[in-house]
C-alpha cells in the first residue's frame, strides 16, 4: 500500500489543460499544411509526382487531406515553396470535399450543419469504436485518450463495449472485405439518431492501401459519414479537438 | 547429396545459386533440419508460370535456404513437425495446393487463391468470413461454447475467438483471423515503388520501425546501397523506442486486467512519452516516415539526441518504480504465477519466438543470433529463469525494458548527426536475386523476403510477422485455464492481428 502511495506521489498530476490552455507540439510534428498559391507550377508538378498517395492536384495546387499521410515529402521536395506543415493539430471536417484544400484552411468544425447533435450529445457522448482493417495505430491513439494525460471522460465522452449503448460509431481502417458485414452489423445495432465518424486516412479514403481489391475506397462509400478526422494516424489531440468542437 | 545453402541475414544472393530440389527430397531435408531447426520462411511463388516453394530455415545461428517445384498436392509436413502448420495452410490458401493428411487444414485469411485454382477449403468467397468452415467442437452435455469477436469489447483490432468450455475451464481455444486482410503482399508488388515504404509502415503500425528497417535492409541489399553508421544508430534508437513503448504499454494493460489500476494508469501515460520521442525524431508518433532505404529521411542532430537522453533519464527511475509496484503486489502475483503456462515442449514444437518464446525456454533472439544495424555493438539482452507463465512473460518484458535503456544510453553516446536524404524509390534492384532480412521486433523475429526477376522487378514480397508463430502459443496457454484468465494471457502475448492478416 505504501508503495502505491509513493509511486502515486512520484507520478503527480498529468492531465493536460487543453482545451482551456493551448498545447504546443514539437516543430517536427506535421499538422495542418499551409499552401503557397504563388508557387511555381513546375514545383507543384514535382510534388505531385513525388506524393505516394496521389493526393496533390497539380492543376489547382490542392492537397486532399483525406488521402494525405502527412509524410512531409512534398514539403521537402518543394523546399517549403509549395507547402509547409504547421504544428496546428486542429484538423477535422464535417464534409469530405472540404478536406481538399488549396489554401490550407478548413472550415470551423463548430459551424457544421448538424447542430442538433450538440443538443443530443453535447453533454454525454458514448461511442463504439470499430476497427475495420488498418494498422492499429488509429486504435492505439484513440485508446490514449483514456490515459491520465487526456482523460477524455472529463468531457462526458466515453467509448463503450456494446453498440446498443452507443450514440454512434467511430470507425478506423479501410473497411476490408472481411470486416464489412461485421461493421454494418455494429452500425445497425446503434439506435438512431446516430453519429458516424471516419478516423484516419484509411477510413476516409483507403489510405496507403488504396487500389487493393481487399479494401474499400473509404467508409462513406458504404455508409454516410458525419465527421472526418484526417491523419495517419490522427494525433490524439486532433481527435480530442474534433470531438469537442463537433459535439460541444 | 544436395544440401540447403547457407545464406546471411540481409545479404542478397543470386537465385541461380539456390539449390533446387526434387520435392520429395526437399521434404525429407526440411523434416531433418526442423527436428532441431526452425522455419524463418516457407512460402510459394510463381516463376515462368511454374510453382515453387522456398524455405529459409534457422539452425542455431545459421540460415539455410533452398527451393523446389511445388506439386499440386504433397504429403503434409505438419504431421511430423507442427511448426509447419500455419506455413502449409498459408501455402494452400495462396496457391491452392493441398498438403495431404494435414491434421486441420483451415484457411488463415479467408481469400481466394492467387492462381484461380479450385478452392482447397471448399469456400465460395462471395459468402462472408468464415465461409463454410466448421469450428472445432467439443461434444458433451456439460460443454458450452463462447464466441468472441470479430468486434471486441475494447478498442482493438478484429479477430474471432472460439472457446470450448466445461464450466469455467477452457478445453480448447480456437483463434480465427482474416478480418484485417488488406492484400499487402500483392499490393507491394503491383503498386508504384514510391508507395512501397508507406505500405510497409502500415503492415502493423505498432511494428512500423521494425517493418521499415526490414524493408530498407532488403532494398539496400538488392540495390547496393550503403547506410552511414550514424543513420544506423538512429534506426536502432527508433527500434528500441518502439520496443519500449510497446512493452511499457503492455505491462500497463496486464496490470489493468487484474484490476490493479495505479500501474495501469502510470504505464499508460509513460508509453505516450516514448511515442512523443518518436514524434520528435520523425514527426509521427509511431515513427512513420523516418526510415527509408539508404538510411533515415529526416535529419537528426544533437538537439534531438539530447532531448531523448534527458527524457529517458527522467523516465527510467519512474518505470523501475512502477515495475516494482506491479511485480511485488501479492494480488498481481497470485494472478500471474502459474497462469497460462506454455511448456518448453510446446514452445519448441510450435517454434515460438520473441519474448513469448523466451518466457518458455526458447533462447532465440535475432539481435544476438543474426545481428544487424547496431546490435553487434550492443550487449545481449539478459535472459534467465523462464517459467512459461504470465509472470514469465511480464518479467521478460521488464528485463527488455531495462536492456533497451542500456542500449539507448550506448547509442545516444555514440550517435552523430545524420543528414536529410531525399531519395525517391527508384533504386535499381539486382536481377534474379533473393534476399531475406531478419530483425528482432518487439514481439520477436520479423522477416521479409524478396525475389526479383531478370529485369530486377520484385516478383514476390513475403512478410512474416512474429505473431504468425505466436498465436498458436496463446491458444496453448489457455488450455485448461479459466476463461476469466483469457484477458491477462492475451495481453501477456499482445499479438498482432494486422501483422498476421497482412
Ligand atoms: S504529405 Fe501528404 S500530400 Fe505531401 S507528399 Fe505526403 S501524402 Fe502527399
Amino acid at each position: 500500500m505504501f508503495k502505491v502511495f509513493k509511486t502515486r506521489f512520484e507520478q503527480g498530476y498529468r492531465t493536460m489543460k487543453y482545451p482551456k490552455e493551448p498545447v504546443v507540439l514539437p516543430p517536427s510534428y506535421r499538422g495542418l499544411p499551409v499552401l503557397h498559391s504563388d508557387c511555381d507550377a513546375e514545383v507543384v508538378n514535382k510534388c505531385a509526382a513525388a506524393c505516394p498517395q496521389d493526393c496533390i492536384n497539380s492543376k489547382n495546387g490542392s492537397i486532399d487531406l483525406g488521402r494525405c499521410l502527412f509524410c512531409g515529402i512534398c514539403e521537402r521536395v518543394s523546399d517549403g515553396k509549395f507547402v509547409t506543415f504547421s504544428q496546428n493539430f486542429e484538423l477535422g471536417s464535417a464534409q469530405r470535399e472540404k478536406l481538399i484544400t488549396s489554401t490550407g484552411s478548413l472550415p470551423d468544425l463548430a459551424a457544421h450543419s448538424k447542430k442538433h447533435f450538440k443538443k443530443l450529445f453535447g453533454r454525454s457522448l458514448q461511442l463504439r469504436q470499430v476497427c475495420a482493417g488498418g494498422c492499429n495505430n488509429c486504435e492505439a491513439d484513440i485508446n490514449v485518450l483514456a490515459t491520465p494525460a487526456y482523460d477524455l471522460s472529463r468531457f462526458g465522452i466515453s467509448y463503450v463495449a456494446s453498440p446498443r449503448h452507443a450514440d454512434g460509431i467511430h470507425v478506423t481502417g479501410p473497411v476490408t472485405r472481411n470486416m464489412k458485414s461485421a461493421l454494418l452489423a455494429a452500425f445497425e445495432a446503434v439506435p438512431a439518431p446516430r453519429v458516424v465518424i471516419a478516423s484516419g486516412a484509411c477510413a476516409i479514403s483507403g489510405g496507403p492501401f488504396f487500389g487493393s481489391s481487399e479494401v474499400s475506397a473509404g467508409l462513406d462509400s458504404i455508409i454516410p459519414v458525419d465527421l472526418y478526422i484526417p491523419g495517419c494516424p490522427p494525433h490524439p489531440l486532433t481527435t480530442l479537438h474534433a470531438l469537442l468542437r463537433f459535439f460541444k | 547429396m544436395l544440401n540447403l545453402m547457407p545464406i546471411i541475414n540481409g545479404k542478397a544472393v543470386k537465385r541461380a545459386d539456390l539449390p533446387v530440389f526434387e520435392f520429395e527430397q526437399f521434404r525429407e531435408k526440411l523434416l531433418e533440419i526442423s527436428r532441431y531447426g526452425y522455419i524463418v520462411q516457407f512460402f510459394g511463388y510463381e516463376d515462368d508460370n511454374k510453382l515453387f516453394v522456398l524455405a529459409v530455415m534457422r539452425l542455431e545461428n545459421q540460415l539455410l535456404a533452398g527451393c523446389a517445384r511445388l506439386p499440386e498436392s504433397y504429403p503434409s509436413l505438419t504431421i511430423k513437425r507442427p511448426k509447419f502448420n500455419l506455413f502449409e495452410r498459408e501455402l494452400a490458401e495462396q496457391f491452392g495446393v493441398r498438403p495431404l493428411g494435414h491434421p486441420w487444414l483451415k484457411m488463415i485469411r479467408y481469400q481466394p487463391n492467387w492462381r484461380q485454382r479450385p478452392d482447397v477449403f471448399g469456400n465460395n468467397y462471395k459468402e462472408d468470413i468464415p465461409g463454410r468452415y466448421p469450428y472445432f467442437k467439443v461434444e458433451g452435455e456439460e460443454i458450452h461454447e463462447v464466441a468472441v469477436g470479430p468486434v471486441h469489447a475494447g478498442i482493438i483490432e478484429p479477430g474471432h475467438f472460439r472457446f470450448q468450455c466445461a464450466g469455467e475451464r477452457v478445453l480448447h481455444l480456437e483463434i480465427s483471423h482474416g478480418y484485417q486482410h488488406r492484400g499487402i503482399e500483392r499490393l507491394l508488388i503491383k503498386s508504384a515503388p514510391l508507395r512501397r515504404p508507406f505500405i510497409v509502415e502500415n503492415i502493423a503500425g505498432d511494428t512500423a520501425m521494425a517493418n521499415s528497417i526490414s524493408y530498407s535492409q532488403a532494398i539496400e541489399a538488392l540495390g547496393g546501397l550503403t547506410v552511414s553508421p550514424e543513420a544506423m544508430t538512429v534506426r536502432t534508437i527508433a527500434l528500441e523506442l518502439e520496443r519500449l513503448a510497446n512493452h511499457v504499454g503492455d505491462l500497463g494493460a496486464m496490470s489493468g486486467d487484474v484490476a490493479f489500476t495505479p500501474p495501469a494508469a502510470f504505464f499508460g501515460r509513460i508509453r505516450g512519452e516514448f511515442l512523443n520521442l518518436l514524434l520528435l525524431l520523425s514527426g509521427n508518433r509511431f515513427g512513420k516516415g523516418l526510415i527509408r532505404p539508404g538510411g533515415t529521411v529526416l535529419p537528426t542532430g544533437k538537439m534531438e539526441l539530447a532531448a531523448i537522453k534527458a527524457k529517458i533519464n527522467e523516465l527510467r527511475p519512474e518505470i523501475d518504480h512502477c515495475i516494482e509496484l506491479l511485480l511485488t503486489a501479492h494480488t498481481v502475483l497470485s494472478r500471474f504465477e502459474q497462469c497460462g503456462i506454455v511448456s518448453r515442449e510446446a514452445a519448441e514444437g510450435l517454434g515460438l519466438v520473441g519474448p513469448a518464446g523466451r518466457a518458455s525456454w526458447q533462447s532465440y533472439d535475432a539481435r544476438r543470433d543474426f545481428p544487424v544495424e547496431r546490435y553487434a555493438d550492443l550487449p545481449p539482452c539478459p535472459w534467465e529463469h523462464p517459467t512459461g507463465d504470465v509472470l514469465a512473460r511480464a518479467r521478460i518484458r521488464a528485463a527488455e525494458i531495462s536492456h533497451s535503456f542500456d542500449c539507448l544510453n550506448i547509442l545516444l553516446a555514440s550517435g552523430g548527426r545524420t543528414e536529410t536524404i531525399i531519395r525517391p524509390e527508384t533504386h535499381k534492384l539486382a536481377p534474379s536475386a533473393m534476399v531475406v532480412t531478419i530483425n528482432e521486433a518487439w514481439r520477436g523475429e520479423l522477416s521479409h523476403c524478396l525475389l526479383t526477376d531478370a529485369e530486377g522487378k520484385i516478383i514476390r514480397y513475403k512478410v512474416k510477422d512474429p505473431s504468425f508463430h505466436n498465436w498458436s502459443g496463446l491458444a496453448m496457454a489457455l488450455r485448461d485455464e479459466e476463461i476469466s484468465d483469457f484477458p491477462i494471457n492475451n495481453k501477456s502475448f499482445n499479438l498482432s492481428y494486422c501483422g498476421m492478416d497482412l
